[in-house]
């Protein structure tokens, strides 16, 4: 009974977060509208009984959003959100498009027959993901790590001011590589 | 009646950030979207995984999929954001419809 109390309060407070999200004219506001949603949706797995993972999520969401909150004071017009802007298009049609995909959502989740929801619950849940990810599904595991290890150098390779042409030469010939600082084995 | 409920509460997170990923200007808030959608997915997997099936690891599998691509789309978005503001010094996706330069 409790959880499910639980299960409501977050699931409100996950909601009211989202919609203040695209609501709020500071950019600071938005961005921890966004991570208290995040925060509930990590609470949520906790309380469906993944505490690891649920932990996991509010973590990581916590470090995204000060990371987020930063850029956003960096790049953005509105530094901290000190004046109320506008940086909308076609919010008749998103508004449309995301209806529809909800009622779409809703009547397929009500009309759908769902098997019996009772079954046997496993007794750990986190030795359960890690005999999971470390055993039978040790493929999807790699292939997350390739992933993120493709994400960390394609990110740099995009953030970097110096492309290879700056460094090389436009035929990429110039030896020794024309870097701003000298410096390793043999310079 | 809460597997419904949450699979509701799913689909309006999913919803809410369809329409700011569609609506927005700014990429920075594309990207805050899209998290919203994938938080929505993070509800329904964990859902499926505790009314459905249990007793199936894999389920749980989903879930840090999605978390891992929450955190590939950040880093890449981040990334695309600066490449473009070096470039052009727009964050905007307006702004930087046509591919010249």
């Amino acid at each position: 009974m409790t959880g499910v109390v639980l299960l409501w309060v977050l699931g409100v407070l996950a909601l009211a977060g989202g919609v203040l999200v695209f609501t709020l004219d500071s950019m600071a506001r938005v961005t921890f509208a966004l991570l208290g949603s995040l925060m509930c949706v990590g609470a949520v797995v906790t309380v469906l009984g993944l505490p690891y993972l649920g932990v996991v999520i509010v973590l990581m969401m916590v470090m995204e959003m000060v990371i987020m909150a930063v850029f956003m004071i960096a790049y953005m017009m509105n530094p901290a959100g000190l004046m109320p802007m506008s940086m909308l298009h076609n919010t008749r049609g998103a508004l449309v498009i995301s209806v529809a995909v909800f009622a779409a959502l809703v009547a397929g989740i009500f009309v759908v027959p769902w098997p019996d929801r009772s079954p046997p619950r496993p007794r750990d849940t986190t030795v359960q993901v890690g005999v999971s990810l470390m055993g039978e599904q040790m493929l999807t595991m790699v292939t997350l790590g390739f992933v993120l290890l493709a994400t960390m150098v394609g990110a740099t390779a995009l953030a970097t001011r110096r492309g290879r042409y700056d460094r090389l030469g436009d035929d990429l010939d110039q030896r020794p590589a024309k870097d701003p600082a000298v410096g390793g084995v043999g310079r | 009646m809460t597997f419904e409920l949450l699979l509701v509460l799913a689909a309006g997170l999913f919803c809410t950030g369809l329409f700011g990923a569609l609506s927005r200007q700014s990429i920075v808030m594309i990207m805050m979207g899209i998290e919203l959608m994938i938080g929505g997915i993070i509800v329904a997997a964990a859902d499926f995984w505790h009314f459905l099936a249990p007793a199936a690891g894999s389920g749980q599998v989903v879930i840090v999929a999605a978390v891992v691509a929450m955190a590939v789309e950040m880093a890449m978005g981040f990334a695309v954001t600066t490449a473009i503001y070096r470039a052009r010094q727009v964050d905007m996706t307006d702004m930087a419809e046509d591919l010249k330069g």
